[in-house]
């Protein structure tokens, strides 16, 4: 036969192409921010993973990076935005606030922000490393490549 | 103008709204009568003494003490390079004073933080509403008596 063929299943299949073509929205709060700036740009370059395109519109991503502080006032935002996002979709909290509220245990800030949106993959630090970054990213590609993929998404509680 | 002759004047004009002037760091401090803010505060700021800029405008909170809140005032003069800080107290039960959102624009937002996060009222300000926190919040959080571990989540919680 000409060309050659592979076999596969067809779920492995799928996670590879999904986990090779992570689109990213940034939801970007705070300090954070730089951390993730340096991470998605040439030094340590996300794209190498196939996690480069950043989409600013969550009906076209795929990965939602929650990368700073959450307010209680902002709270309702990031939940339109997670529920804008279509299936299948990912949520990644980057850094100590996303994770727990880090140092502001108060009033105004959410203690982690699942406690409003379900999260998959959790990067401590304040702010972590881009190797931190880098490491938790491809572990969240692991876990997307070995998910059950269906074609029809039943919705994440 | 020196700052001793911006002290000396204000003295002299309002002898008897002047309460006490202390020195903190090289910076006076001019504590005044509540009711005498806008006098003092147009005085100062028209020729030739020109505080033109109002750095900021905050509170504190002292709970226990007779007046609880103290209002506190900075200025900056431009021209002599000067700057003042000015207090006044306010009682615990409905404290309000005078806005001073006429005199400079910039106040309008430091009282709305100071109404959101204290509770003072500033008669003449045009929009108090809360600045930082949402609608429907309870409370002023910074008074000493807001429970430290009180939450009013804005949406509900997840489990």
């Amino acid at each position: 036969m000409k060309g050659g063929f592979i076999t596969t299943t067809f779920n492995s299949m799928l996670g590879w192409g999904r986990k090779y073509s992570l689109y990213q929205y940034p939801f970007i709060t705070a300090c954070c921010g730089m951390e993730y700036m340096s991470v998605a740009c040439a030094h340590y370059d996300l794209d190498r993973f196939g996690m480069g395109w950043t989409r600013f519109s969550p009906r076209q991503a795929d990965m939602l990076l929650v990368v700073g502080t959450i307010t209680q006032k902002e709270a309702p935002v990031l939940k339109t935005v997670y529920d804008q996002m279509t299936e299948p979709k990912w949520v990644v909290a980057f850094g100590a606030c996303a994770l727990s509220g880090g140092i502001y245990d108060n009033y105004a800030v959410v203690q982690g922000i699942d406690k409003i949106i379900p999260v998959d993959v959790y990067i401590p630090g304040c702010p972590p490393r881009p190797e931190t970054i880098l490491d938790a990213l491809i572990k969240l590609q692991e876990k997307v490549q070995k998910e059950g993929h269906e074609w029809r998404w039943s919705k994440k509680k | 103008m020196e700052q001793e002759k911006v002290i000396k004047d204000l003295k002299n004009k309002f002898s008897d709204k002047i309460k006490e002037i202390s020195t903190q760091f090289g910076e006076k401090i001019v504590v005044f009568e509540k009711d005498s803010l806008l006098d003092v505060f147009r005085f100062l700021k028209d020729k030739p003494y020109d505080f033109a800029m109002l750095l900021d405008l905050t509170c504190v909170d002292y709970k226990g003490q007779q007046n609880r809140f103290e209002m506190v005032y900075h200025l900056f003069s431009l021209s002599s390079n000067l700057r003042l800080r000015l207090k006044t107290r306010l009682p615990e039960k409905e404290p309000s004073i005078e806005s001073l959102t006429g005199e400079w624009k910039n106040a309008n937002w430091l009282e709305r933080e100071v109404y959101d996060m204290f509770g003072i009222q500033f008669s003449g300000h045009p929009y108090l509403k809360r600045l930082f926190m949402y609608d429907g919040f309870e409370g002023h959080p910074l008074r000493k008596d807001y429970p430290l571990r009180k939450r009013q989540p804005k949406i509900p919680m997840r489990k």
